[in-house]
């Protein structure tokens, strides 16, 4: 459960880091290791959260029909196929999949 | 503030048509999941943000407590800093240079233009950010961001609506296989930022340690304890303190951000 405390909290803290830039206008500028540990933090969080929640279902695993659905998604990311297609193609085979009976 | 600009509107359509499939997808798995219709809402009109709102419903979705939730989001949403560093000129706007006052929203007095100021700052995104730092002189930058920022959270939160509904009116979600959406739009972020060796390496080894962790510890820890891969970029970092700082160019537009590392960062 999301209750609205969280929400309004996760939007505070958004807003914060989007007005401290235009706050600072030119006052400052984000030494480039401060700026990769940001960057690289959010690639490590963004990979991590891709793989539990393609893997994991509570503390079980998921199945392969979803899996298999977003490793073509995977495929079709790395070899720029338009975002709309990866979205869609990762919905489709794992629905396929489980229409022909994996799950 | 509207331009006349051909190529500018569409492909700030291009990508608005993007973000609506995520949003549609966004609404539909969220109550699908479980979650009331007005948590995929709330998070789209007040946080505005695609990844960090995925991020935060499929903490929870996966039995992860809110607190996890909103460190996960907000973990993603640093970027959002340099982003707002380097287009404070045109969230700024109303003081900006030549030109500047005409295109900008038109709206006078300090209310007005405090106003303007913060509706500027909460459209402050990927994509608002690349679109401006793309145009050369102010008043192109100002119509990019304002026009790609409007847009995009009106997209967005009407395609979330759509999603909601459809995602409340379908039975079996499962077999339209809508679970596999928010990993797939994750991994659709994350690929492009994977352009070196030592973050591929610091990704894979948080992935293994998350998903190690999910089968033992309560969900949404084993996320957090995932930044440990970022212990494998420990070397790099130190060498670059160690370089001299960078010369102050770029000061008019505060920029750090270049438009390569934006686009490389990916959509939201």
């Amino acid at each position: 459960m999301m209750p609205m405390t969280a929400i309004g909290a996760l939007g505070v803290l958004t807003y914060a880091f989007r007005l401290t830039g235009p706050l600072l206008r030119g006052r400052v500028t984000v030494p480039a290791a401060a700026e990769r540990l940001f960057a690289d933090a959010a690639t490590v969080l963004l990979i991590a959260l891709a793989a539990t929640a393609a893997l994991t279902a509570g503390h079980d695993f998921a199945g392969w029909a979803r899996p298999a659905g977003v490793l073509v998604a995977g495929v079709l990311a790395a070899r720029r196929a338009p975002f709309p297609v990866v979205v869609v193609a990762a919905a489709a085979v794992t629905a396929l999949l489980r229409l022909a009976g994996v799950h | 503030m509207w331009p006349r600009d051909a190529a500018l509107l569409r492909d700030v359509g291009l990508v608005c048509l993007a973000d609506g499939i995520v949003g549609v997808s966004f609404g539909a798995a969220s109550v699908a999941g479980g979650l009331p219709w007005w948590v995929p809402v709330a998070l789209s009109l007040l946080v505005f943000a695609g990844g960090s709102q995925i991020a935060a419903v499929g903490v929870v979705l996966g039995g992860g407590s809110p607190l996890a939730a909103v460190a996960a989001g907000a973990v993603l949403n640093t970027r959002l800093f340099p982003y707002g560093l380097a287009v404070a000129d045109v969230v700024t706007s109303d003081e900006a240079g030549a030109g500047g006052a005409t295109r900008g929203p038109r709206l006078r007095g300090a209310v007005g233009r405090w106003l303007v100021r913060l509706i500027g700052t909460h459209v402050i995104t990927d994509e608002s950010t690349a679109f401006a730092l793309r145009q050369d002189d102010g008043t192109r930058r100002r119509a990019a961001f304002w026009t790609c920022g409007i847009a995009l959270f009106v997209v967005w939160n009407v395609s979330v609506l759509l999603g909601v509904g459809l995602g409340s009116a379908l039975h079996d979600t499962s077999a339209f296989g809508l679970d596999s959406t928010f990993p797939a739009v994750m991994l659709a972020l994350a690929l492009p930022t994977l352009t070196s060796r030592p973050i591929r390496v610091a990704a894979g080894a948080g992935a293994v340690i998350a998903v190690a962790l999910t089968l033992v510890l309560p969900a949404g820890l084993p996320l957090l304890a995932a930044l440990g891969g970022l212990g494998t970029r420990l070397p790099g970092w130190r060498r670059m303190l160690r370089r001299p700082p960078r010369p102050r160019g770029a000061e008019s537009a505060g920029a750090t951000v270049t438009e390569d590392e934006l686009t490389a960062g990916g959509r939201r």
